[in-house]
């Protein structure tokens, strides 16, 4: 994609589908620890004295789309921000609890920048891209010096000097942390450097304004459609270049850890435009939250899976078990990861855990409500580092656990259960993070990013930052460089046919006035998903999906119901424009699955197997990323393969055992 | 269990509001209290009413989102958010009162939804340090020590909720501000604008029409982070410095720029 922009310095009128023959990332070539030095020498820059004349619209606030959104208005482009939430600072980055990798080496435990490329590599099972897995490695000892800079108020030692800890199964400590709240004070960083550029003037902030549409001019993305969810008015923006940095899509499964308002509407809109969307059906799913109570559920909520490092996780033999678990006895007991993984034990990788925490529940020896939950036992740490160790390690999570479930975790063990908790896939991007739109970026946890089938631990954040402030202003830059500025404004032809579409939706939900709530199909979408799409998929369940998915879809159409009015603040109309567009993107995702069907990292087909029930990849046939294009018809989207070059790291078998 | 609510219900900031009563008859004690909302919500919906609109996002106690009054308390309980509150805390048969947060810098936008974007103003007139990207020294060549570490990050804990605000009888901000200016001013980083951002803040916190502190201390009592009053003192100690080194603030207010 890189060599596009060169040539030309207006916008050409090409259509996109033109630049991408071959979807070839565009990084270059030579030995990988420069090649990003060489990326960045040989992009364009942009004057600072023309920079104001280049506008950005950037959408989304977490730590990707607040940190770029920062950035470029230090450097001087006029930026417009955009969130749902009622400020910034509440961004689902927020959320984040272990920390945030980087390279620094600091424990003198082994760890280099090659290290953490070679270890998130492996762990996304071969399925990213070297070149960018490299350049993130790389950036990450950047970012802790910003985040310090700022304040983050990291954990530190007593020297002074900041602290580390090893996370996720990781050989050595490079993860940096803030208590437990590091994605809430990497956020706060963000926020308040974007605060200061709305201070500054550099930056203006629209919250509570839901990007609805992305508008395509002569083959560039040029502006958006939003919708003030206060006034309902409809409103149209152009720019020179959009971000899209508006997280994952694990809310197409109704229950999953992200925020409420967390949503696919944004990069669907694009994708639905022309931009390519990459490796949708890789999602990860978080082995140690808590279980679901009921029907009324309306999310689920993670524990750091730190609680790994001391608690031993176990179900009891008999199946259909009805004993208090204190009154098992220790013969009685399956500690089922230690006896498979004897050397990981509690601490496998996540995909590893989740799968086999449900193996063991689907053989009934399920705990707690509907027998979806197995015990997080601490009483062996308890007896071997007294309780006041745990309460100083755990505290916090302790206490969330007893609010939420009524139950006291230090008398009785915890009851965990697999959730949906982040997703790899996401808008296809080349090595600038620019989508098969030109003009259009995306970032952080909405591009197919660098995790590949998998993400580590303490990964997200380091990536979403790295996205953030350290890659796209440069890329940006490169590409703004190459054309003029201006040149279309809010009456060309492209934004009122867009606002129209927009407007027809709204009118459309509003007129319906079924007997089903959005929420009703939201869940009868979400458990379709869990169950068919989630944590083991196979060729009947994925087809049958299939055939499921479009039926609600259509029923939705005309059987939903959406009360209020347009020009109000109406939260049923939101939710109903979110659900529409998880019921097309769930059906793309199962057909990603279905094709796939070699398992890697996240993605466990079950037909795709070792002998000894762990995932068995398929490098022969699956070492690309699937980048789908919308066709106009949901059910046939078009595959494009770019394909996976492993010129450092060689392809293995992960093994945990 | 069975519940009566009693719930503000205001179609827009320029509507009067008032209280109407509803009966949310299917409530499990593990429900959350949103929870509960969501359940009378789709009652709502399918009756051909309008649901009661409430803020919420994380759902988890660290968006800062979610507000709510509940029976004259934010948050309903000691520090815990609305989201982390559980109908196990209620009795079979109660009625329960739910308010917006009433403060004159938080305009209602409807029924239970107000507009909290003062805060945001108020960390602009100087809740930062100013360190543009790419200009950090390594991450280790600024030590902090551990107890200023340990104190800055008890106060940065903040989640920006306002019930700070919402629970003091003068509509004071103290706590909120006071928390970002003790967060920066335990670490040596946030040292060159210290004073400075202390009074840049307070002007704009009283510029924006929140009330003045007067150590009644409600706001830390309904904090879901436990922030302590502490912090209040610090944001004095530093408005006093302050002003015995001459430091006046030099920050626009909206106020003024509208004007």
């Amino acid at each position: 994609m890189s060599e596009t922009k060169n040539e030309t310095t207006t916008r050409t009128g090409v259509r996109q589908i033109e630049f991408v023959k071959g979807l070839e990332s565009g990084a270059s070539g030579g030995p990988i620890e420069q090649r990003w030095d060489t990326h960045r020498f040989q992009m364009k820059l942009v004057n600072p004295a023309n920079r104001r004349r280049y506008s950005v619209i950037v959408v989304g606030s977490g730590l990707a789309g607040g940190a770029a959104a920062a950035t470029l208005g230090e450097q001087g482009y006029n930026v417009k921000c955009f969130c749902y939430q009622d400020s910034p600072r509440r961004a689902h980055s927020i959320a984040a609890q272990g920390g945030i990798n980087a390279a620094k080496n600091y424990r003198n435990d082994g760890d280099s920048i090659y290290r953490l490329f070679y270890d998130t590599v492996k762990g996304g099972d071969f399925r990213a891209r070297e070149s960018n897995v490299y350049r993130l490695a790389q950036v990450s000892v950047n970012i802790i010096d910003q985040c310090v800079a700022q304040g983050v108020p990291f954990a530190r030692e007593y020297g002074g000097y900041l602290d580390n800890r090893s996370f996720g199964g990781a050989q050595v400590s490079r993860t940096f942390y803030a208590r437990g709240q590091t994605g809430q004070q990497l956020l706060l960083g963000a926020y308040q450097a974007l605060e200061r550029q709305i201070a500054a003037g550099a930056v203006k902030m629209f919250p509570r304004n839901e990007m609805l549409d992305v508008v395509v001019i002569d083959g560039y993305a040029r502006g958006i459609i939003t919708r003030d969810m206060v006034t309902g008015k409809i409103e149209r923006h152009v720019a020179d270049a959009v971000v899209l940095a508006t997280g994952g899509y694990g809310n197409v499964f109704y229950l999953s850890t992200n925020a409420k308002g967390c949503n696919t509407t944004a990069i669907w809109r694009a994708h639905r435009r022309g931009a390519f969307f990459g490796n949708p059906c890789f999602t990860q799913i978080h082995p140690t939250c808590i279980p679901v109570t009921g029907d009324h559920q309306s999310k689920l909520t993670l524990m750091s899976e730190s609680l790994r490092n001391d608690g031993r996780i176990w179900v009891p033999k008999k199946v259909g078990e009805t004993r208090d678990p204190r009154q098992i006895p220790e013969n009685e007991r399956y500690y089922y990861l230690e006896e498979r993984y004897p050397s990981f034990g509690n601490l496998v990788p996540r995909d590893v855990a989740s799968r086999n925490a449900k193996q063991v529940c689907d053989e009934g020896r399920g705990v707690g409500p509907g027998g979806l939950g197995v015990y997080l036992d601490f009483s062996d740490s308890i007896k071997r580092l007294g309780k006041a160790k745990i309460v100083e390690r755990y505290g916090n999570l302790f206490d969330m656990y007893a609010q939420i479930t009524g139950e006291n975790p230090y008398e009785t063990p915890m009851r965990i259960y697999p959730a949906i908790h982040y997703t790899m896939g996401g808008l296809w991007v080349d090595y600038n993070l620019m989508s098969t739109i030109p003009g259009l970026f995306v970032a952080g946890e909405a591009n197919f990013s660098d995790h590949g089938a998998n993400r580590l631990g303490a990964s997200a954040l380091m990536q979403g930052l790295a996205d953030g402030y350290f890659v796209l202003p440069y890329t940006i830059a490169n590409f703004l460089a190459g054309i003029k500025p201006g040149g279309v404004d809010t009456n060309h032809a492209a934004f009122v046919e867009a606002e129209a579409e927009v407007n027809g939706r709204v009118k459309k939900f509003l007129s319906i006035n079924g007997k089903r709530t959005v929420d009703d199909f939201h869940r009868e979408l979400g458990k379709m998903m869990w169950d068919e799409c989630g944590m083991a998929r196979n060729e009947a369940g994925l087809k049958k999906a299939l055939q499921r998915i479009p039926e609600i879809r259509e029923e939705f159409w005309q059987n939903v119901r959406v009360p209020g009015e347009s020009n109000d603040l109406n939260q049923e109309l939101e939710k109903a424009g979110r659900v529409a567009d998880f019921l097309e993107l769930g059906e793309l995702m199962c057909i990603d699955a279905l094709q796939r069907s070699e398992s890697c990292g996240g993605h466990f087909r079950e037909e795709s197997q070792t002998a000894d029930g762990e995932a068995l990849r398929d490098d022969e046939n699956f070492s690309y990323v699937s980048a789908w294009e919308y066709t106009g018809t949901l059910s046939k989207p078009e595959l494009h393969k770019e394909p996976l070059a492993f010129e450092y790291v060689k392809p293995s078998q992960r093994s945990y055992k | 269990m069975k519940v009566t609510l009693k719930v503000w219900r205001q179609k827009n900031a320029k509507t009067p509001g008032e209280f109407k009563t509803y009966p949310a008859n299917h409530v499990s004690p593990d429900m959350s209290f949103l929870e509960m909302l969501d359940v009378v919500n789709q009652e709502l919906i399918l009756k051909g009413e309008e649901p009661i609109a409430f803020d919420h996002d994380c759902r988890e106690g660290i968006c800062g989102m979610c507000s709510l009054m509940i029976n004259g308390i934010a948050h309903g309980k000691k520090a815990v958010t609305t989201c982390q509150l559980h109908m196990r805390s209620f009795n079979d048969g109660d009625t329960i009162t739910i308010e917006p947060w009433r403060a004159k810098p938080f305009p209602i936008l409807k029924d239970l939804v107000v507009d909290r974007t003062s805060f945001d103003r108020i960390i602009q007139a100087g809740g930062f340090i100013s360190a543009s990207t790419g200009s950090a020294p390594d991450g280790n060549s600024i030590p902090v020590a551990k107890p200023d570490a340990d104190k800055a990050m008890d106060a940065a804990a903040c989640i920006g909720c306002a019930a700070c605000v919402a629970a003091c009888p003068n509509g004071s901000a103290m706590l909120f501000t006071a928390a970002k200016v003790t967060h920066l001013g335990f670490l040596p980083q946030g040292q060159t604008e210290r004073h400075q951002r202390a009074v840049n803040m307070i002007a704009v916190h009283d510029a924006e029409g929140f009330g003045n502190c007067t150590n009644i201390g409600e706001c830390s009592a309904v904090c879901p982070k436990e922030i302590s009053l502490d912090t209040i003192s610090r944001l004095n100690r530093d408005i006093v410095v302050a002003a015995l080194k001459g430091i006046e603030p030099n920050v626009e207010t909206a106020a003024a720029k509208a004007s």
